[in-house]
C-alpha cells in the first residue's frame, strides 16, 4: 500500500513536471507515430525515413504503429479523441481526408483535422511497360481517340488520386479510358507488368522502383523531376496537370498551439536536411514544406480541386 | 548451386545467432493467436536499420518462417490458428490432440514445416527469375477462379452437411462485404455504426469463430481439455519421422503447392495451405479420416504455408511486388536501406541476396531442433495447466490479439460477437470454417471480378475474359475436378464392389 502511495505520489509530481515544463524541453520522451494504413505502403515508408533523422536531430525516438481500416478513415475518426499533448502524432494522407468526408459520413471532418505539416508528396504519373507501344504521351493519346473506351488503365483504389488522375487527364484530352480499380500501388503495378492493362497511373516512386521494366509517358509537376530529367510533365505538353498523393502529419486538435508549432518546425527541419532530400527524392518522392502557418491556404487550395475533380469522376454528388 | 560462396557469410556467428533468435521469437509470437508474422516483423525494422542488409534479410526472414510455423501451435492445442496461414491445420490438428496425439501432432508439423520452408527457399534460390513470371501471368481472373477453387474446398469439409456448409459460406461471403471496399471505396452494411467501418478483420475474426467457442465449451464442460494418454512421451520423433517418410509424396507436393501459391501476390498462406490440404485429402488412401484427425492433414498444411515464405520472396526479390504482407513490410525496409530489388539484385547485389537465401536456409534448418523443444514446452503448458488458469489466459490472449492487429478496440467488439455466435450456431451443426472461407477468398473473388469485368467492358470480351484465357480454363478444370471428382470416385468404386456379383 505504502510503495503504492510513493508510486502515486512520484506520478503526480511527474505529470505535474510535465504540464509546468516549458515548451523548450519538448520532446522528453518518445513519440507515438500513428499511419493509418498497414505496414510496408508508401505512408510507412515515408516515416520509417523520417524515423532516424528525428532521432539524431531531437534525440527521441518516433515510435511508428499501424491502425488500418477503412482507408484510413478508421484512425481519422479516432484521431481527435487521442490524448493532445503532442506524443500522439498521425499521419495525414490526401486526397483521402478531403474526399471521405465529402462521399459520406466517415467519423472526421477535413477542417477538423489539425495538420501541422504537409511534407512530400508522390506526383502522378502515367506509366506504360518497358516494351509497350505507347513510345510517348501522344501515343497514348492517340490510341485512346480511335478506341473510346478500350484503353485498359489501373491504379490503386477509387477515390484515390490514381483515379482523380485518370479521370482529369480524360477530360483534359478529351479522351475516354477504363480505369480498373486495384487494392494497393503492389497490385497494381503486378497487372501493368502482367499486361492486364494496357496502362497504369501511378506515381513517381513507381517509376523509381520499377525503372527498368517501366516507362513513364509523363509527371503530373510543375517542373521535371530531378531524378528522371528525361521524363517530360503533363504541363510542357499542354496538360494542366499537377498533383499526387500529398502526405501529412497531424495532432489531436486539443494540442496545444505552441506544441504544434514546435512540431511543426521540427519536421520541416528534418524536410530541409540535404540527405534526407536526397533519399526521398532518390525514391522518386517529391518534397514539399507546407507548415502549420501556411496549411490552411494549402488545403483550401487543394479542396478546391479535388471536390471539383471528385463531381466531374461521379465519386461524389 | 548459384552464389554457393556466400553460404559462409551466411554462417558468421552473428548471422547464426541472427536465425536462431528469429526462429525463436517467432515461433513464440505466430504461436499467439493475433500476433501475426507482419506484426512480428515490422516491430523489428528499426532495429533491422543499423544492420547490413543481408543480415537484415535474415533476421526478419527467420522471424516470418517461425511465426508461420508457430501458428500451427494454438491450431493444434487450442482449435485456434495463430497465423491465417494455419486455418487448415485445426482440422485435422485439434481432433488429433482431443485424441491425446497433440504432442504428435506438434512435432508433425515441425518437420513438414521445415521441409516445406527448405522446398520453398530452395525454389527462392535456383529458380526465381522465371518463377516471378507465373505472378505476372495471373490476372484478376485467375484469381476469382482460384478464389472460387478456394470455395468448392467447403464441399469437402462440410461433409454429411453440405446445405449448411453453403450457409455458413454465404454468411462469411456476406461478412468479406462489410465496411470500406477495398477497390470500389463503397461503404458497405455497416449500418451507420464506426464499429464496421474498418470491415471485418480476418484474424480477429478467426480468433472469434475458433477460440471463443473453445472457451466458452471448456468452461461449460467437465471434461480436460485435451485427453492425456497415460503414457505421455516426449517428442515422439522417432513415430513423427517415420510418419513422415510415409507421407514424402504428401510433403512434396504440399510445399510445390505452397511454393507456387506464395508466388502469387495477395493469395497467402491460408489459401496455400487449404488448396494442399483439399489435394492431400483428394490423393489419400484414407479420405475419410480427413478432418477426424488424419496426420497427412496437418503435414499438408504447415508443409504447404512455410513454403509460401520462400515463394513469397520470389516476386518480392524479382520484380519488386511483395508476395505476402510481411513480405511488403520487408520490402520497405529495403527501400529504406537503399538496396533496389529488381531482376538485376540477385547478378548486381548477389551478395545480399545469396547470403540472405542461405540464411533462409539455415533458419529453417535451425526451427527443427527450436521448434521441437518450444512445441514440446507448450504442448505440456497447454495439457498440465488446470482449465482455472489456462481459460482466462487464453480468454486475455484474445482480447490483446484482437487489438494488437489494427490496434483497434472495434475489432475486440466484432472478435466477441463474432465468437458467441460461432458457439450457438456450432449447437446447430454449423461450423467455422466455411464462414471464415467466405470471408478471406470472398474479398479476392469480389476483386478478381469487378477487375475481370471491367476489363472484359472495355475490350468487348467478357466472356473470353473469364473462360477463354488458358491459365483461367486450367484453373476451371481444376474446379470441376475438385467438384466433381468424389461422385465418380464413388461410382467407380460401386462398379468394382458389384463386379463379383456378376461372377
Amino acid at each position: 500500500m505504502k510503495t503504492l502511495k510513493i508510486s502515486l505520489a512520484a506520478m503526480a509530481a511527474v505529470a505535474a513536471a510535465a504540464l509546468s515544463a516549458p515548451v523548450q524541453a519538448f520532446p522528453e520522451k518518445p513519440i507515438s507515430y500513428i499511419i493509418a494504413f498497414g505496414p510496408g505502403g508508401e505512408s510507412d515508408i515515408s516515416a520509417r525515413y523520417q524515423q532516424p533523422f528525428f532521432k539524431k536531430m531531437f534525440n527521441q525516438d518516433l515510435v511508428i504503429s499501424y491502425k488500418p481500416g477503412g482507408g484510413g478513415a478508421v484512425t481519422w475518426a479516432q484521431l481527435n479523441a487521442m490524448k493532445g499533448d503532442g506524443y500522439t502524432i498521425v499521419g495525414t494522407n490526401l486526397p483521402h481526408i478531403v474526399l471521405q468526408p465529402l462521399q459520406k459520413d466517415v467519423g472526421y471532418t477535413t477542417d477538423g483535422l489539425a495538420n501541422f505539416i504537409m511534407f512530400h508528396y508522390t506526383p502522378d504519373a502515367l506509366v506504360v511497360a518497358g516494351d509497350s507501344p505507347f513510345k510517348t504521351l501522344k501515343d497514348y493519346v492517340e490510341y485512346a481517340k480511335k478506341n473510346p473506351g478500350k484503353l485498359t488503365t489501373s491504379g490503386s483504389g477509387k477515390a484515390t488520386a490514381n483515379h482523380l488522375a485518370q479521370v482529369t487527364f480524360d477530360g483534359l484530352a478529351g479522351i475516354k479510358t477504363s480505369y480498373v480499380a486495384f487494392k494497393g500501388t503492389g497490385a497494381s503495378v503486378q497487372a501493368l507488368l502482367g499486361k492486364q492493362v494496357m496502362a497504369s497511373w501511378g506515381y513517381t516512386t513507381v517509376g523509381a522502383k520499377h525503372a527498368d521494366k517501366t516507362r513513364m509517358l509523363a509527371v503530373a509537376m510543375d517542373a521535371r523531376h530531378p531524378q528522371f530529367p528525361n521524363v517530360p510533365t503533363f504541363k510542357e505538353l499542354g496538360f494542366d496537370l499537377v498533383g499526387g498523393a500529398f502526405r501529412g502529419i497531424a495532432v489531436p486538435n486539443s494540442t496545444p498551439k505552441d506544441v504544434q508549432a514546435k512540431l511543426s518546425d521540427m519536421f520541416l527541419q528534418i524536410n530541409k536536411d540535404p540527405e534526407f532530400r536526397k533519399k526521398m527524392l532518390a525514391d522518386g518522392f517529391a518534397m514539399i514544406d507546407v507548415g502549420m502557418n501556411d496549411m490552411k491556404a494549402f488545403m483550401d487550395k487543394k479542396k478546391k480541386e479535388y471536390a471539383a475533380a471528385a463531381k466531374a469522376a461521379g465519386i461524389v454528388k | 548451386m548459384p552464389g554457393i560462396e556466400y553460404l559462409i557469410d551466411a554462417l558468421t556467428p552473428y548471422h547464426l545467432a541472427l536465425a536462431l533468435g528469429g526462429v525463436v521469437a517467432g515461433t513464440i509470437i505466430g504461436s499467439l493467436p493475433g500476433l501475426t508474422a507482419t506484426m512480428a516483423v515490422a516491430v523489428l525494422v528499426p532495429l533491422t536499420f543499423a544492420m547490413p542488409p543481408e543480415s537484415a534479410l535474415i533476421l526478419m526472414g527467420a522471424i516470418y518462417t517461425g511465426a508461420i510455423y508457430g501458428g500451427a501451435y494454438s491450431a493444434i492445442l487450442l482449435n485456434t490458428p495463430g497465423t491465417p496461414s494455419a486455418i487448415a491445420t485445426t482440422f485435422d490438428g485439434y481432433p488429433m490432440a482431443k485424441k491425446g496425439d497433440g504432442d504428435l501432432a506438434i512435432t508433425l508439423a515441425c518437420i513438414a514445416s521445415v521441409f516445406g520452408g527448405l522446398i520453398g527457399a530452395f525454389f527462392l534460390l535456383m529458380l526465381s527469375p522465371p518463377l516471378a513470371k507465373v505472378a505476372l501471368a495471373f490476372g484478376p481472373t485467375e484469381y476469382f477462379w482460384l478464389a472460387v477453387f478456394g470455395l468448392t474446398l467447403i464441399a469437402s469439409l462440410s461433409e454429411g452437411d453440405l446445405l449448411k456448409g453453403l450457409i455458413g459460406a454465404c454468411f462469411g461471403l456476406l461478412l468479406a462485404c462489410v465496411g470500406v471496399a477495398e477497390i470500389s471505396a463503397d461503404i458497405r452494411f455497416t449500418f451507420e455504426t464506426k464499429v464496421l467501418l474498418g470491415g471485418i478483420e480476418v484474424v480477429s475474426a478467426l480468433i472469434g469463430l475458433y477460440c471463443v467457442p473453445v472457451l466458452i465449451d471448456l468452461v461449460a464442460v467437465p471434461d480436460r481439455h485435451l485427453m492425456v494418454t497415460a503414457d505421455t512421451r516426449g517428442v515422439r520423433l522417432r513415430e513423427s519421422l517415420a510418419i513422415s517418410w510415409k507421407g514424402k509424396w504428401n510433403l512434396i507436393r504440399s510445399s510445390v503447392i505452397g511454393t507456387f501459391v506464395g508466388i502469387l501476390p495477395g493469395a497467402g498462406g491460408s489459401i496455400a495451405g487449404l488448396v494442399a490440404y483439399s489435394e492431400a485429402r483428394r490423393a489419400s488412401k484414407n479420405p475419410q479420416g480427413f478432418g477426424k484427425g488424419e496426420p497427412e492433414g496437418v503435414q499438408a498444411t504447415e508443409s504447404a504455408n512455410n513454403a509460401t515464405v520462400g515463394g513469397g520472396f520470389i516476386p518480392t526479390l524479382v520484380l519488386g511486388i511483395p508476395g505476402t504482407p510481411p513480405d511488403a513490410v520487408i520490402l520497405g525496409a529495403l527501400l529504406v536501406q537503399g538496396v533496389r530489388t529488381g531482376p538485376n539484385l540477385f547478378t548486381t547485389q548477389g551478395s545480399i541476396v545469396y547470403t540472405f537465401i542461405y540464411g533462409l536456409f539455415i533458419a529453417t534448418i535451425l526451427m527443427l531442433p527450436a521448434g521441437l523443444l518450444i512445441g514440446r514446452y507448450a504442448y505440456r503448458s497447454i495439457v498440465t495447466i488446470p482449465k482455472a488458469m489456462l481459460v482466462p489466459t487464453v480468454a486475455f490472449m484474445t482480447l490483446i490479439g484482437s487489438y494488437a492487429i489494427r490496434n483497434s478496440i472495434s475489432d475486440i467488439v466484432i472478435m466477441i460477437v463474432l465468437g458467441v455466435f460461432a458457439w450457438v450456431v456450432g449447437r446447430f451443426g454449423f461450423s467455422a470454417s466455411p464462414i471464415v472461407l467466405g470471408l478471406i477468398l470472398g474479398r479476392i473473388a469480389e476483386q478478381g471480378f469487378v477487375q475481370g469485368w471491367t476489363i472484359g467492358e472495355a475490350t468487348e470480351n467478357i466472356a473470353g475474359m473469364f473462360f477463354g484465357r488458358p491459365l483461367s480454363m486450367a484453373i476451371i478444370a481444376f474446379i470441376a475436378i475438385s467438384l466433381f471428382y468424389p461422385i465418380f470416385k464413388e461410382r467407380w468404386l460401386n462398379k468394382k464392389r458389384r463386379v463379383p456379383d456378376v461372377d
